[in-house]
């Protein structure tokens, strides 16, 4: 017996009239995951593209790999530099997957163990983009995060931020930011302050670690940090934002396949770049004359606008859209880093805020072509009368 | 004048099985078929019955909704069985040819001197009408209304269907006499569009706005044309003709008789002869299928019309009403294990570079009918609008269709669209939208609205 039999004698009890059918989506998802199945185009174009929703997130998850693998180096690599102790490359990856793959396990099983229930509960086959969200939540995380509030995050994200609004492709949110805006605002001082951002800095003592925004945002001028090890993320950080470099290679990835909007990432960085350099003129305070294009490689900024301010669903829709909408996330971040001391990193707040205002920029948008369309009716009417 | 128009949203798909520049003349069939489901919307109203004779030309039964329209026998022969289905629903008309072809005269002395209704007279009563169809809705056109202006497609740039150039080829008198009376039918203009830098006897016709155009598909659909040369407001019509059917057409005002012969391109992967047959429309598909040797004990699926658009029908059917190409491709319904991960099954064409078939832009394929995936919620954006030439919102258009807000379809453009021009987001949407099937029950939503 080959495995397609075996597949198809599993699934026998869940097809229809048998007494699991509720449950199919469940076993669904995972023949699917095996085989592309054997539908057929019923309506409309009888060829169909090979793209499907498991390839275009599969696309996003290979993108942000290298960001996750230096993730756990540089976890890894930040815990043993602070101590002061010799280390070797392998150390640093060990400790770092230590701490990051538990986590990723949880938003997994919790997240999935949600989306499946809703499956089966709403009777509709199981959504893939949980996929990408799963991996992005601990991807954003400070690496001590109890486990636990890992599981919680995700839950709140999961059915407030999606399933509330009636699953994929509804949500106005984009679920891992509202993973983390959550566990910021519940579990303050697990998220943010000088403690959080090295492996075991609260723990032990010869390890403390504060990220650059922090220092600015505290006074602190001289960043103990050069360049070239903001570009490649040697500086503590949430666990997969510190290396511009690897989100950059991700972000190719996304705009060589098509996956990801190039317009939203481009804008983005046009409107930090700018509001960076209007600030740097004014220079009130640290980070108003912290350099421009140092904003764009410290913090979330590049992971932020690269893997999430580019999610399709709570992004705007148009192309201008897009445009309108990629700029003013870089603007607010830069905005809320200047402004707001108690945010030091402004990318999140900037993309949940955009998020929410997406639908009004698309809504502008098509007016536009509404008003096009009813001028030109006019002026046909003019022409014949 | 002539406009240009360049199209550069939109994606040509390179299969295989292209017809190749033979036209062979199929033998009469012995049967053939009037199926109603070709005319959209139309309920018939039989005026025959079953083992009634019949000749050429003579109505077989007209539109309920409308008398004036009548459908005619394409042959002369005996009405062999009228098919019903639920509710007594007609779904098909099958007619016994006749060995001796007669067919009834119309009386047509000289249509030069023809006014507007003569010529709408002519067309109702020989059964041409349906050949005339508007915008907005797709459908049959009213006689009743006042088109803005006609258009006339005659290029094709769906994957492997039929060039207009290799069916015109031989009925180039009919066309430009069908394209005069076509003009009568009109205050404004009578809008035919060319491949661009192709030296056809159409750019010789007077009195007629030629257009060249480029580009990839759906450079040819009559209503990315008609979007951006003439675009249909909402209370305005616009009636399109498919090129042969002009012919059709103008054979009719040069003999007085309905004959409406068809040159369809028998195409697709898996056709040994790809070629041009000379049939009749309706006529049975099973003796070209034959000569075109395709194997039909393997599991295909035979297409009247193209891969895109087409609607499928049974290897013992019968030719539609309106297409000039019989597609045939393999029915995809096996299973492919991991055949969603990105690069490893490069042989189908995307507008996303997540397999590498775009390396080899001119590779032709062997697409099967397998959906690749299965429906899923909207969540892709801007996908849409790579393959929709046209300044309307495709998306957004789609979700409002689904809820059925008139209002909103109304100020989005849906008196501009027809479903084939939604053919091309069937086919690269990541998350398998049916969006012919959603504008078709869009535009069917409207007429029952608004009208």
């Amino acid at each position: 017996m080959n495995i397609r039999q075996i597949l198809d004698t599993v699934k026998k009890p869940f097809g229809k009239g048998e007494k699991f059918e509720k449950y199919a989506p469940a076993i669904n998802a995972f023949d699917t995951f095996l085989f592309v199945p054997n539908h057929t185009t019923k309506h409309g174009a009888h060829i169909r593209d090979a793209v499907d929703l498991k390839r275009t997130m599969i696309t996003v998850l290979i993108a942000l790999l290298p960001a996750l693998f230096y993730g756990i180096y540089n976890t890894g690599y930040q815990y043993y530099s602070q101590l002061g102790t010799a280390f070797s490359t392998m150390d640093a990856v060990i400790h770092g997957s230590l701490k990051i793959v538990p986590m990723i396990a949880v938003s997994y099983i919790v997240g999935l163990a949600i989306e499946f229930a809703f499956a089966i509960f709403r009777g509709h086959e199981v959504n893939e983009g949980y996929l990408v969200t799963g991996l992005l939540i601990p991807m954003i995380m400070p690496v001590d995060i109890p486990l636990w509030m890992v599981g919680v995050s995700v839950a709140f994200a999961v059915l407030i931020g999606k399933e509330a609004f009636g699953g994929t492709g509804m949500n106005i949110l984009n679920p891992a930011l509202t993973a983390r805006a959550f566990a910021f605002f519940a579990y303050p001082t697990y998220m943010s302050g000088n403690k959080v951002w090295v492996s075991e800095a609260s723990n032990v003592d010869g390890v403390s670690g504060e990220t650059i925004l922090g220092m600015l945002a505290s006074g602190e001028s001289s960043i103990p940090y050069d360049v070239s090890q903001m570009f490649y993320g040697v500086i503590p950080g949430s666990i997969a934002e510190t290396s511009t470099f690897m989100v950059l290679i991700g972000a190719l990835i996304l705009i060589y396949t098509g996956v990801g909007s190039w317009r939203i990432m481009i804008g983005s960085v046009i409107g930090a770049a700018v509001t960076g350099l209007l600030f740097n003129l004014w220079g009130a305070n640290e980070l108003m004359s912290f350099n421009w294009f140092n904003h764009l490689i410290v913090g979330g900024f590049a992971f932020g606008v690269v893997f999430m301010a580019t999610d399709p669903v709570s992004a705007a829709q148009t192309t201008k859209g897009k445009w309108i909408y990629g700029i003013l996330v870089g603007l607010f971040c830069i905005l809320i880093r200047v402004f707001n001391p108690a945010y030091p990193e402004g990318v999140m707040l900037a993309i949940l805020l955009m998020n929410v205002f997406a639908p009004t920029i698309d809504h502008y948008v098509i007016e536009a072509n509404i008003k096009r369309r009813v001028n030109r009716k006019i002026k046909s009417n003019l022409n014949v009368a | 004048m002539s406009n240009d128009i360049r199209v550069k949203n939109g994606l040509s798909i390179n299969l295989k099985g292209a017809p190749e520049n033979i036209v062979k003349k199929a033998p009469f069939p012995k049967t053939v078929s009037i199926n109603p489901s070709d005319f959209h919307l139309i309920t018939p109203k039989m005026v025959v019955k079953v083992g009634e004779k019949v000749s050429a030309g003579d109505v077989v039964f007209f539109s309920k909704k409308n008398p004036e329209i009548k459908f005619c026998s394409p042959v002369s022969g005996e009405i062999l069985d009228i098919v019903r289905g639920a509710k007594r629903r007609i779904l098909e008309i099958l007619i016994n040819c006749d060995e001796k072809q007669i067919a009834i005269s119309h009386k047509i002395s000289d249509f030069n001197k023809f006014s507007k209704n003569q010529i709408l007279e002519t067309l109702l009563n020989s059964g041409c009408w349906p050949f005339i169809k508007q915008r907005p809705y797709d459908i049959i056109a009213d006689p009743t209304d006042n088109p803005k202006s006609i258009f006339i497609s005659t290029l094709n740039t769906a994957p492997i269907s039929a060039d207009f150039e290799i069916v015109l080829n031989e009925q180039k008198k009919e066309f430009i006499t069908g394209i005069t009376a076509l003009k009568k039918l009109t205050e404004g203009d009578l809008n035919i569009c060319v491949e661009k830098n192709h030296n056809s006897f159409i750019n010789e016709i007077d009195n007629v706005k030629i257009h060249n155009i480029s580009g990839v598909h759906p450079a040819g659909n009559v209503g990315v044309q008609i979007h951006h040369i003439d675009p249909v407001n909402s209370g305005e019509k616009v009636w399109v003709v498919g090129a042969e059917d002009v012919a059709l057409i103008g054979k009719l005002f040069l003999t007085g008789e309905y004959n409406p012969t068809r040159t369809i391109a028998v195409s697709g992967p898996p056709v040994k002869y790809p070629q041009y047959y000379k049939t009749i429309v309706g006529s049975s598909l099973s003796e070209i299928i034959k000569d075109a040797g395709i194997d039909t004990d393997l599991n295909l699926r035979y297409i009247n019309g193209d891969v895109l658009t087409g609607r499928s029908v049974e290897k013992d059917n019968y030719l539609g009403f309106y297409n000039n190409t019989l597609s045939v491709l393999r029915e995809g319904n096996q299973y492919r294990m991991f055949g969603w991960i990105p690069f490893i099954n490069n042989a189908v064409p995307s507008i996303y570079k997540t397999s590498f078939s775009w390396l080899f832009p001119n590779k032709k394929y062997d697409l099967d009918t397998n959906l690749n995936g299965e429906e899923r919620a909207f969540v892709v954006t801007g996908e849409m609008e790579d393959v929709f030439p046209m300044d309307i919102f495709p998306m957004q258009l789609l979700k409002e269709c689904m809820s059925g807000n008139i209002e909103k379809m109304e100020n989005l453009g849906i008196y501009e669209v027809a479903p084939e021009d939604f053919a091309l987001i069937d086919y690269s949407s990541s998350s398998k939208i049916e969006a012919q099937k959603i504008i078709r029950d869009g535009l069917d939503l409207m007429i029952s609205e608004v009208g």
